[in-house]
């Protein structure tokens, strides 16, 4: 068995948007139904707050031993801007890559799309 | 007798697939299995000669890497390996030797996986089936033989590390799966048919590859309407290749081509192929392979150019433009259509592509106008028409067949 991060992208602006017309209850619902049909899959998952709330921290330990540093600087905003933005996540467990986008392809993203990237476990 | 150099060759067009997906079976590692491989094919080589070419060239051959590939599992340095095993089936693994096509198969989907991007597909489909080397890759697409061992790198090293598994896909992916396929050998069969650049107009490699997969594919999906049609337009394309050069080598258009030299078996088989994949068609999912087989299966039935059914092509375009809308179809319509209505209704057909920036570099439209212009006596036109092709053709063949047209 593998790891896979699902990493669902969404366009914020549409996100917005579609959420004051159809209601945000619809969509958390059809997460809902995801997590419940793929619950022996599921490992975790969350939703996360718009990319407008993002801190990011650059510049924490260099080599050899890469441990933290004093000198790490704070800014405002996510680490990229992008028009999709990282919404929310779902770790899964798949036997392999066709398993993971057959789950994958069941992931409720209407403003945007999903990215599947493999786990490294150590 | 067949000489052991010979059979060699033979087994190294026909054979490297289906002994590098046994192999791979084995270590579940590409590098792995392609080495085996090689040394298997390299081995081959001292033994046929000194002791006969085997009855069985293949399974031979499919015994010497498997064989290889065990010794070297056996030793410490594949644990250390860099990249993560392959995932296969292991019930597959049970009855080795029966398990040739399904090993090949799981090879052929393996390679056109739509996680990866299409030149990948095409070139591991063209190294790992067709045993072709990455300079030869290198060569049939125009790039550098560095970034093509780059591209086959990163394309085995995203399989084993994403999990792309080693496998025949299920019901549920299959009709997906599938076209990626038959999109990567109808890429191998055109690149194949006129190669992008070079001195010769045919890479017949590269067809005979199109051709045995078409063939593999065939075996195994035989309801499949697409899969039909993509083996017909291959046996029909392959068909009228001798008749495509002179004597000297140079380009001869359909038009001109000495039909008595085109190969009347393929004809036969490629155009019973092509009714049966429009028949098992409806007209709305209808592939595009199965049109572009009845496109050719009707060029392939005219006695001449003249003789030709062009009403016909021009309806099978229409329809091919609606399913598979690209500028390439819409400028072989207005072909047609020229060649159906006269040359000034081809002209016109021709008038709104030269807006289309994707074809501002395409020879073949430029060819086409001069084609149409020289035919309604608007020579100064044409000449203009016939240096611009010349200028965009990067076929060795094609540049000096549009030299001599244009000078005429």
């Amino acid at each position: 068995m593998a790891g896979y991060l699902i990493l669902l992208y969404v366009d914020e602006a549409a996100y917005a948007a579609g959420a004051d017309g159809t209601g945000d209850g619809a969509l958390f619902a059809a997460h809902q139904k995801f997590a419940a049909e793929h619950g022996d899959a599921l490992r975790g998952g969350a939703q996360l707050a718009p990319s407008a709330t993002a801190t990011a921290v650059r510049g924490q330990g260099s080599a050899p031993t890469w441990s933290a540093a004093d000198d790490a600087v704070v800014t405002d905003g996510p680490f990229f801007e992008t028009k999709e933005a990282l919404g929310g996540f779902y770790l899964i467990d798949a036997p392999d890559l066709d398993a993971a986008l057959a789950i994958a392809r069941d992931v409720p993203a209407p403003f945007g799309g999903v990215e599947v990237r493999p786990v490294i476990y150590p | 007798m067949i000489s052991a150099d010979a059979a060699l060759a033979d087994a190294h067009r026909h054979e490297w697939g289906p002994v590098l997906a046994a192999t791979v079976r084995v270590t579940r590692d590409l590098d792995l299995a392609e080495e085996c491989v090689q040394e298997a094919y390299a081995q081959a080589l001292v033994a046929w000669r000194a002791e006969g070419v085997p009855a069985r060239p293949g399974a031979w051959l499919t015994t010497a890497a498997r064989r290889r590939a065990t010794d070297r599992l056996r030793h410490a340095d594949v644990a250390a390996r860099a990249l993560p095993l392959l995932v296969t089936d292991e019930a597959v693994d049970a009855t080795p030797g029966d398990t040739g096509d399904t090993d090949l198969l799981a090879l052929v989907f393996t390679c056109c996986h739509p996680a990866l991007a299409e030149p990948a597909r095409v070139a591991l489909t063209l190294r790992l089936l067709g045993g072709l080397t990455t300079a030869e890759i290198a060569k049939a697409f125009l790039v550098g033989e560095a970034t093509m061992a780059a591209r086959i790198t990163r394309a085995k090293k995203k399989i084993a590390t994403a999990r792309v598994p080693y496998r025949v896909p299920g019901p549920a992916e299959l009709p997906e799966r599938l076209d990626a396929v038959l999109t990567v050998v109808h890429l191998v069969l055109t690149t194949g048919h006129t190669a992008p650049d070079g001195e010769a107009l045919v890479r017949r490699d590269l067809v005979d590859r199109a051709l045995d997969l078409a063939r593999l594919l065939r075996a195994r999906f035989p309801a499949d309407p697409a899969v039909a049609g993509l083996l017909a337009l291959v046996l029909l394309t392959d068909a009228r290749r001798e008749a495509r050069t002179g004597p000297d080598g140079g380009l001869v258009l359909l038009a001109d081509q000495d039909r008595s030299r085109w190969d009347g078996s393929l004809i036969a088989e490629g155009t019973l192929l092509a009714r049966e994949a429009m028949a098992r068609s409806r007209p709305d999912t209808v592939s595009r392979y199965a049109l572009l087989a009845a496109i050719a299966a009707v060029h392939a039935e005219a006695p001449s150019a003249a003789a030709t059914d062009w009403a016909e092509i021009v309806g099978l375009y229409d329809v091919l433009l609606v399913r598979w809308p690209s500028p390439v179809v819409a400028l072989n319509r207005a072909v047609a259509v020229g060649f159906a209505d006269g040359p000034a209704a081809g002209l016109d057909a021709l008038e709104p592509l030269t807006a289309e920036p994707r074809l501002a570099s395409y020879h073949y439209l430029a060819a086409a106008r001069a084609k149409f212009l020289r035919l309604l006596g608007r020579d100064d036109e044409a000449a203009i028409a016939a240096s611009e092709a010349l200028l965009l053709a990067g076929n060795a063949v094609e540049r000096a067949f549009l030299a001599q047209r244009g000078g005429s």
